[in-house]
């Protein structure tokens, strides 16, 4: 229960006074603009996009410094953001075999049709902490090559030849959104799942390589880049491209031995994440696959990444935190709800009364 | 007027280049053109949404992916030509730039607009896009299978 | 294309919006009370206030349906520019606009589910004017009875005997409108 309480207005000012000052800390050392954020800590801007299911980098940044760098505060904020704008309509499905490929690496496949490319890798990096970019951040300018213009199809493409894989059966039926309905499972499993938070998605991809949920999964395609967004315009009556977005897909092919219903052949876990977000986009693939064991035939080992009520239940970095931090506000009534029945049990049991609680 | 049945794909690859063209470019080839413009407005530039959809596994069913900011508004020129402006992101400026190319993009103007707006904007997406293509291309693997006993 | 079928509309989406959804709210808080809309936004065949709900409640996520009658190339054009609400038939129409006799009969429309009684279809019925004197009403929001000109009586009874399932309606003559929803009696 929750009762207004009178009286805190100065002291809730001056606490957001001193917020600011805290932001901007040491007003010796030069302030952050948005912009450098943007560029040089680009990586947190794509994790508060991929989070705040709003692509506007710009906006991120500022969020970012105006939540002094906690980045659920900064998603919270692009949430918020997010519910005040009109909705234009929806896209074209993104087309991702046409990304302009800036990584893309198969784990499956050494000789895949356009190449393993690297791309802006940490990956074989050797995770020591390089002291000369505290002295000075310029970098020298990247080696280029010539782009050999080739197509980079989509690797799962050619075990669907074989009929390997199973198929992603194609279609055009108007996706249900869960900003605007109510989370009904599991139409709404790959939405729900890539503005999931990181860490949850990790941990539950974790959870499912240990051995929770059995579901063995290579990457059989990593790849990020720029893709086109087509929009029809209804006053035009045809799509223009309404914007370039960076993305990361992943696709997992996983061990499949075969049900009641399916032949033995791969199967696979799905990702689509904005920005560059291999971690969540691996992890949310890799989730993705567990959460299908039904629709697979297979059996619920009762693991907890194949329970879609828990993982897209609890997913949201927003919902969750938003609950847990509500406790720390005045709960006072409940509380002494609470003390009066302890007490009246207590009395009730012959308890030998004893100093009163402090109140 | 010009047909707008022969100009759909001209139209749409102007508007396209006008949408995702950086912050302040498409004002900064204009304005030198000194054209005369007098409009009205249809629509006042407004910020809104667009849901972004991908399709499960690439190819099978389309989901929403999360949203992505746009700009827009329609204005008409005093000879009642309408131009559309949209552009990603928060940009009313672009927005009202990208609605008086289109506009002006439908009107003789074209002619003199074309090689100084599209034609630019294209090849600076062009330049811009083989930028990242030449450092990604020097990035690929090339394997070698070393022979027993080598390494 | 033809400028006039973009005209109209609303100058200051956010306000004026804001003060037409009011409105509606009054109107279907207090059914049978006629409320009155700012004049000049829409084009023909539409009245005012039909146009003013349509720029208010439909967008690119909900579904409206055109009876024949209001079907034409220039509405279509208009609804396009200024909401950008998909057109559909009845049976899937979160919105239906047109004349009584072109939206009856009512059983082809959504009346919501059990679990989600809200997932229904809201008529937008053009009148010839509305006045405060015909079919009775009563039920929440009204303190002891009403009158407001309703095109029929039978098809409102069966209505609310659905309830919590339902049509609801938003009549609309010149600058007004009227809302009783699925929870009022009429006789």
């Amino acid at each position: 229960m929750y009762v207004t309480v009178k009286g805190g207005e100065r002291a809730i000012e001056n606490a957001h006074a001193w917020l600011g000052e805290e932001r901007r800390g040491d007003p010796q050392i030069a302030a952050v603009s948005p912009a450098q954020i943007r560029e040089q800590l680009s990586l947190a801007v794509h994790r508060v996009m991929a989070e705040g299911s709003l692509y506007d980098s710009d906006l991120a940044a500022l969020a970012i410094k105006q939540a002094r760098g906690d980045l659920i505060e900064a998603i919270f904020l692009i949430r918020a953001y997010r519910t005040t704008l009109p909705r234009l309509g929806p896209s074209v499905p993104v087309d991702t075999a046409r990304m302009h490929c800036e990584r893309r690496i198969s784990a499956t496949f050494r000789e895949v049709p356009g190449g393993q490319v690297l791309g802006p890798t940490f990956d074989y990096t050797h995770w020591l902490v390089d002291f000369q970019l505290a002295a000075d951040g310029e970098a020298p300018p990247a080696p280029t090559a010539d782009p050999v213009p080739e197509a980079t199809p989509h690797v799962t493409g050619f075990l669907n030849r074989e009929g390997l894989i199973e198929e992603a059966p194609p279609s055009d039926a108007a996706p249900p959104d869960l900003t605007r309905e109510p989370l009904e499972f599991p139409a709404l499993r790959l939405q729900a799942l890539t503005r999931s938070d990181e860490g949850f998605s990790l941990g539950m991809a974790y959870s499912t390589q240990r051995g929770h949920a059995r579901t063995h999964a290579f990457v059989g395609e990593l790849r990020i880049g720029a893709v086109t967004v087509e929009m029809e315009i209804p006053e035009l009556g045809f799509a223009i491209e309404i914007a370039e977005i960076t993305l990361t897909e992943s696709e997992t092919v996983n061990q499949f031995q075969g049900s009641k219903t399916k032949p033995a052949q791969f199967t696979r876990g799905y990702a689509l994440v904005f920005g560059q977000s291999e971690r969540k986009s691996i992890s949310m693939a890799l989730v993705d696959r567990a959460l299908r064991w039904e629709e697979l035939g297979e059996d619920n080992l009762g693991a907890p990444a194949q329970n879609a009520e828990f993982v897209l239940s609890h997913a949201d970095s927003i919902q969750a935190t938003g609950f847990l931090e509500h406790i720390k506000l005045p709960h006072y009534v409940d509380f002494q709800s609470e003390l009066e029945l302890l007490r009246k049990l207590r009395r009730a049991a012959g308890a030998a009364p004893r100093q009163e609680a402090a109140e | 007027m010009l047909d707008e049945t022969l100009t759909v794909y001209d139209r749409k690859s102007w508007l396209s280049l006008l949408a995702t063209a950086r912050a302040g470019r498409a004002k900064a080839l204009l304005d030198p053109l000194e054209i005369p413009v007098d409009f009205t407005w249809l629509r006042r530039p407004e910020i809104g949404s667009v849901m972004i959809r991908g399709r499960a596994g690439g190819t099978g069913a389309p989901f929403n992916l999360g949203e992505a900011t746009v700009t827009r508004c329609s204005l008409k020129l005093a000879g009642d030509t309408v131009g559309h402006g949209y552009v990603q992101g928060r940009a009313k400026a672009d927005a009202q730039t990208a609605a008086l190319i289109d506009a002006l993009m439908q009107t003789p103007a074209a002619e003199t607009l074309t090689p100084r707006l599209p034609d630019v904007l294209r090849s600076e997406q062009k330049e811009r896009r083989h930028k990242r293509a030449s450092k990604a291309a020097a990035t690929k693997v090339d394997f070698f299978t070393m022979a027993p006993g080598e390494g | 294309m033809q400028t006039p079928s973009l005209q109209g509309g609303f100058a200051e989406p956010a306000r004026e919006a804001a003060m037409v959804f009011r409105d509606i709210m009054t109107a279907m808080a207090r059914p049978g009370q006629i409320e009155t809309v700012a004049p000049g936004l829409g084009i023909a065949p539409l009245s005012d206030a039909a146009a003013a709900v349509v720029l208010t409640l439909c967008d690119a996520d909900t579904k409206l349906y055109l009876t024949p009658r209001h079907d034409t190339e220039a509405l279509r054009r208009w609804i396009a520019f200024h909401t950008g609400v998909p057109l559909t038939g009845p049976q899937e129409a979160d919105f239906a606009l047109g004349a009584w006799d072109d939206l009856t009969p009512l059983n082809r429309f959504r009346p919501g589910t059990a679990d989600y009684p809200d997932q229904s279809a809201t008529l937008i019925v053009e009148c010839e004017a509305l006045d405060p004197q015909g079919a009775m009403l009563s039920g929440p929001g009204i303190q002891s009875t009403t009158e407001l000109s309703l095109p029929e009586v039978k098809a409102f009874r069966r209505n609310a005997q659905q309830f919590p399932l339902g049509l609801d309606f938003i009549f609309t003559a010149g600058v007004q409108l009227a809302a009783p929803p699925r929870s009022t009696k009429v006789t």
